[in-house]
């Protein structure tokens, strides 16, 4: 419905309506093992919009990781591209030799690091390292006034205290050192922010605090964040869009509220399902019978058939495309119509 | 301070399992090689509750509140400093109704090994790698000296089939590394529940899993819980989680157990300070959900010799006169069933 509107339910303009700012293109990227070649991104597409918070979950080895790190083009040795664009404001960063690469890693497209938060150098003070990370990727020195001026702001911008950065890592708790990864990421003033499992080591009440501030930050810089996670629960309070990736795919996408109420993929319904809340009624869950496949040897067709409880023939002989479901949804399944019916027999069986 | 806490409200026909009574662990700071130390850690800061027969409970709370050392006490991989830990025994000859394990001389030690068992986080690090998983599994039957070789492989691969790894004659002889995240927990707790023990503590079994992992695992131990007629502990950071596995929760912080209540009372109706944020700060699965905010102050300190004061007297939003005059408050029962440490409820 808000896609017709433009207008999202609670009255904002419909952010889906923005200038795109980042497009993904039928990215494909294999890895190279000794087993054979992993299919990690299979075909995916998506595009991020200015302003936009946008989610990418799954589960581990869905490749969420993999799309989050070849926006930055910093996979490892053993990846491939074999297909697709990756467009910031049009230009194809795939194509760019690694020397231009390096201008917008970072001052563009900036991420915040699983387990970043022990990754500090222990013998530097943090906002020493926060202006090395400048210096690097500005490729000029930045004086120690412009450092000081620069790191105060960042800190007060996600909640530390601007007499911290003359602090060494181990004066920091758990929590004081995520935020100061999130200082780094935003030094460079970037238009997209990656956030990788940004808060899956801490605990929740501090979780609750650094995300409340990650949310401030992109209203008040009209930044674009992708977080990245496992966890739906986070994912619903943070972001206006969701895509779910399932072994290499991205299977679905939308607009959270809608994909949360009503999921048009039968894999994120089983995954939404699974997930346990402390709100609501308490619900029976549907199992998903089985595991995730190998990816050296993908599944024919629609690459969760085997697991599917609505697969077909169809299904095993050709690969379903993203297409619009109902609202601003896409889902990848070719009988995404029938859907209900899995809610349908677990209400039944409760 | 509060031993007597359920011996005179809730002692009632139905005995239970298991009673812990001023349980304490301290931890010594380590100042270095030769240099005394008078600088303790109060990990476990004198907790008491039971468990009924049959029956689970959860410990939830956030890194460093003592949860997993309680654990480890109840099945003596840490040693207690202070406290009883009183198991119901099973043996009427004994001449006693419950045997303090905590202080259980090493002849008792292989008996109460037989009745009390761990499932742990970790199933990567639990099982050895050089052992498969039938050496895994009957290892406790063996250590009991139970049963022949041939017994033992039936024992095995009738539970194999039960935990859900089916066929077992596909997995019984496997080695953990030809096994997936979800399939090595199936195997720690068929290890855990071979011997029919009454009393299982499990710590975080399911956080290192996937969503959809995680939910056939916790399925598989609230099923197998009450086939075997087990009591768990269960340990976990997530209330979400503790929700679905556990009949009465109880919340600790610093050391402490600073609310214990029946699981949906306690979600919907949080009596302690600390427990509201606990609960406010829970992210929801549904975008359209309004959290209420967390009012807390600060960060959680590490408890090394505490004050006597209220442990959370200094993140508490509504921290008063008759909190800074007396001790940690005691652990009362304010409505039925419903335990509180808190002067202001």
């Amino acid at each position: 419905m808000s896609a017709i509107t433009g207008v999202s339910s609670d009255g904002r303009p419909d952010l889906r309506q923005g200038d795109p700012l980042l497009e993904v293109d039928g990215l494909i990227m294999n890895y190279e093992t000794k087993e054979g070649d992993v299919s990690a991104v299979q075909d995916v597409s998506f595009t991020l919009h200015k302003g936009e918070a946008l989610g990418l979950v799954g589960e581990s080895g869905c490749g969420k990781t993999s799309v989050a790190l070849s926006l930055l083009r910093l996979l490892p040795d053993n990846a491939n591209y074999k297909a697709g664009e990756i467009r910031l404001n049009g230009t194809d960063l795939l194509a760019l030799p690694e020397k231009e690469m390096r201008t917008h890693r970072w001052r563009d497209i900036a991420m915040v690091f699983q387990g970043a938060m022990n990754a500090w150098n222990p013998v530097y003070t943090v906002g020493e390292q926060i202006r090395e990370a400048m210096e690097t990727h500005f490729d000029h020195r930045v004086t120690d006034e412009e450092a000081r001026v620069k790191i105060s702001e960042l800190f007060e911008m996600v909640g530390l205290d601007p007499q911290m950065r003359t602090r060494y890592p181990h004066e920091f708790s758990g929590g004081m050192r995520q935020r100061a990864v999130i200082a780094m990421a935003l030094s460079c003033d970037p238009q997209v922010i990656i956030a990788d499992e940004p808060t899956t080591a801490l605990d929740v009440i501090v979780q609750d605090r650094i995300l409340q501030q990650l949310k401030d930050i992109q209203d008040n810089l009209g930044m674009s964040i992708i977080y990245i996670s496992h966890d739906l629960a986070v994912i619903a309070e943070v972001t206006e869009r969701i895509g779910i990736m399932y072994a290499g795919k991205l299977v679905e996408i939308g607009p959270t509220e809608e994909v949360y109420a009503k999921s048009w993929h039968p894999y994120s319904q089983l995954l939404l399902s699974s997930t346990p809340s402390i709100r609501g009624p308490r619900r029976k869950f549907a199992p998903l019978e089985g595991e995730p496949p190998n990816l050296v040897d993908p599944p024919s067709g629609c690459r969760f058939h085997p697991r599917c409880p609505l697969a077909t023939d169809k299904c095993v002989e050709m690969e379903p495309p993203l297409e619009p479901t109902q609202g601003g949804d896409q889902s990848a399944c070719w009988h995404w119509e029938r859907v209900p019916e899995l809610d349908e027999t677990r209400e039944a069986s409760a | 301070m509060s031993d007597d806490l359920y011996t005179t409200s809730t002692a009632t026909a139905n005995k239970p399992l298991i009673k812990v009574e001023g349980l304490k662990k301290l931890f010594p700071v380590d100042k270095g090689l030769f240099r005394r130390t008078d600088e303790y850690i109060h990990a476990v800061d004198g907790v008491d509750f039971e468990i009924p027969h049959g029956q689970s409970l959860g410990l939830v709370g956030e890194s460093g509140c003592g949860k997993s050392t309680t654990g480890r006490m109840l099945v003596r991989l840490t040693e207690a400093t202070e406290g009883r830990i009183l198991l119901h025994s099973d043996d009427a000859s004994d001449g006693e109704e419950y045997v303090d394990v905590a202080h259980i001389d090493r002849s008792k030690q292989k008996a109460f090994r037989k009745r009390v068992q761990m499932i742990f986080q970790d199933p990567y690090e639990s099982l050895n790698p050089r052992r498969t998983v039938f050496d895994t599994i009957s290892e406790p039957m063996a250590v009991q000296g139970l049963a022949s070789y041939k017994e033992r492989e039936d024992a095995v691969a009738e539970l194999l089939e039960r935990v859900g790894l089916s066929p077992a004659s596909a997995y019984i002889y496997r080695y953990p590394h030809e096994l997936s995240g979800g399939q090595r927990q199936r195997v720690a707790i068929a290890r855990a529940l071979i011997i029919n023990p009454k009393f299982v503590v499990a710590d975080e079994p399911t956080s290192m899993l996937d969503v959809s992992i995680r939910i056939s695992i916790m399925e598989l131990m609230l099923k197998l819980g009450i086939e075997f007629d087990v009591s768990y502990l269960y340990i976990t950071h997530d209330l979400a989680v503790a929700r679905y596995m556990c009949d009465r929760i109880a919340v600790m912080y610093l050391g402490k157990i600073v609310e214990l209540a029946p699981t949906e009372e306690l979600l919907s109706n949080p009596q302690h300070p600390y427990t509201k944020a606990l609960i406010s700060a829970v992210p929801v699965p549904d975008p359209k959900f309004e959290r209420p905010e967390v009012e807390i102050l600060g960060s959680v300190s590490k408890p090394i010799n505490p004050p006597p004061l209220c442990r959370f007297i200094e993140r508490c939003p509504w921290a008063a006169d008759v909190c800074h005059n007396n001790q940690h408050p005691p652990l009362e029962e304010k409505s039925k069933d419903h335990y509180v440490a808190c002067y202001l409820v």
